[in-house]
């Protein structure tokens, strides 16, 4: 049975159907770059898979937990999946080594100690154990979702949603992260990730998933998808991304 | 005819003022304490919870304090309730106080950006424990200075409490003036009290705000 497991999800903002049927299977330590142009719905598929968004049919279920929108059921769902949002969403009240902490403490019920000894070893995981008194807005930008990755390696997820992880980043700053991510695909987690880095999604996924108009419009390993797409609409977006 | 010093009138005004004061005091921190009960209430779950307390807010803030002084003077007089003037203001005061207190924490919590909510729901945060750990603490630091701002404004409101009787400075000021014929001299001392209780808030209030400004936010 897939990890990741979506059926015939439907979404919709009011009258405009967003996402219009997505079936989409992800075995446990797959890597996916899902792309595409503005708008064609990646982030709510994502959104939707941790229940930010409340979905109109279709089924969801991640490591075997159905989506089922009551706190309890969410809770349970949201201890499978982590995921990273493009502007971090770091708690400015809080020290990098606190952020990692919080959940721990407050959803894993572990105690300060044991939280701690986890925290130290996932912001070490990400190259920042030497930040862990640091407060976020005295971290640069690549620190700060690093710390937002650790965060959610501290809960022990079995997947990862990444919501284009690097897009609020300069330039300089998108090495660091994407190598964090790189290393984690590396050790075997699942990745859902919406990316425009096509250079990334080439070199480390293992499918990357087209989405056109809130479909799922091709999808395939790299070296087909971006050598040889099939549907036009592909051929236009990876000729505009290569451009 | 007593003749009154500078002195007498000054010593008055200030003996008077420690009930402007104790009435500030009592508004604000009953106000304050009411206040964030029906914060939670506010921003609750429950929709016609919600709108309750919205209706309370939009009636104390559309209606002028002194109205609200009446009523509670007056009003609950005509239902048999016989209140003295302390225990009118203070009851007024107090549903006035909390009416803008919930507005402005309302608006403190609405300030906390949409991600914070995200990112602990995330993570597997109940939406208790989201407002315990990430949004009410980050409220309450932006809450500080709008907060000790509105202070000023119950201090200068318990000076309407002098219509209904109750003798705080104002009132005592109404008295004196009366008595000596030195309005200008009374009103003037008057004005200055109520300055030198209200400044140090608006300062701080100010001082507050800058600080908070400042590039660090913990
Ligand atoms: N909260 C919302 N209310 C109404 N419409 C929304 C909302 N969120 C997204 N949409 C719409 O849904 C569509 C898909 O949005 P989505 O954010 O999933 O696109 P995306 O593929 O992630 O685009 P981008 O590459 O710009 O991030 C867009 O047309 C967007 O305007
Ligand atoms: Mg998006």
């Amino acid at each position: 049975m897939p990890l990741i497991d979506i059926d015939a999800l439907h979404k919709s903002y009011g009258e405009t159907e967003v996402l219009k049927g997505i079936d989409l299977h992800v075995e446990a330590g797959e890597v996916i770059a899902i792309i595409g142009k503005s708008g064609s719905g990646k982030s709510t598929l994502l959104r939707c898979i941790n229940g930010l968004e409340t979905i109109n049919s279709g089924a969801i279920s991640v490591g075997g937990e159905q989506l089922v929108e009551d706190e309890l059921h969410l809770r349970k769902l949201r201890l499978k999946v982590g995921m990273i949002f493009q502007q971090f969403n770091l708690f400015p009240h809080k020290t990098a080594g606190q952020n990692v902490m919080l959940a721990q403490q407050v959803v894993k019920k572990r105690r300060k100690a044991e939280a701690e000894t986890k925290a130290r070893e996932v912001m070490d995981r990400v190259g920042l154990g030497d930040k862990f008194d640091s407060y976020p807005d005295q971290l640069s930008g690549g620190q700060q979702q690093r710390v937002a990755i650790a965060r959610a390696l501290a809960m022990e997820p079995m997947a990862l949603l990444c919501d284009e992880v690097t897009s609020a980043l300069d330039p300089e700053l998108v090495g660091e992260v994407l190598q964090v991510v790189r290393a984690l695909a590396a050790d075997g987690m699942t990745l859902l990730m919406v990316t425009h880095e096509m250079a990334f999604a080439r070199d480390v996924c293992s499918r990357v998933v087209f989405m056109h108009q809130g479909r799922v419009h091709e999808a395939g390993p790299p070296s087909e998808i971006f050598a040889n797409p099939k549907t036009p609409e592909l051929r236009a977006f990876i000729g505009m991304a290569a451009a | 005819m007593t003749q009154f010093t500078f002195w007498d009138i000054f010593s008055n005004l200030l003996l008077a003022t420690r009930w402007t004061i104790l009435l500030s005091l009592v508004a604000f921190v009953g106000g304050g304490v009411l206040g964030l009960i029906l914060l939670f209430v506010r921003i609750g779950k429950t929709w016609w919870l919600r709108r309750i307390v919205q209706g309370y807010t939009e009636l104390f803030q559309g209606t002028p304090l002194l109205m609200q002084l009446f009523l509670a003077f007056f009003g609950l007089g005509l239902l048999g309730i016989n209140v003295s003037p302390w225990a009118a203001a203070a009851v007024a005061l107090i549903l006035w106080t909390a009416a803008f207190l919930v507005e402005i924490w309302r608006g403190c919590v609405d300030a906390v950006p949409k991600g914070q909510w995200e990112a602990s729901a995330s993570l597997g945060m109940s939406y208790i424990e989201q407002m315990r750990h990430v949004v009410l603490p980050q409220a309450l630091r932006i809450s500080i200075p709008p907060t000790v701002g509105f202070s000023v404004q119950v201090v200068k409101g318990t000076a309407l409490t002098s219509i209904i009787g109750f003798v705080e400075l104002t009132k005592a000021g109404t008295s004196l003036a009366n008595a000596t014929y030195e309005s200008f001299t009374v009103y003037g001392l008057v004005a200055l009290i109520y300055f030198v209780l209200c400044y140090p808030l608006s300062l701080s209030a100010r001082i507050l705000e800058r600080k908070m400004n400042a590039a660090h936010r913990h």
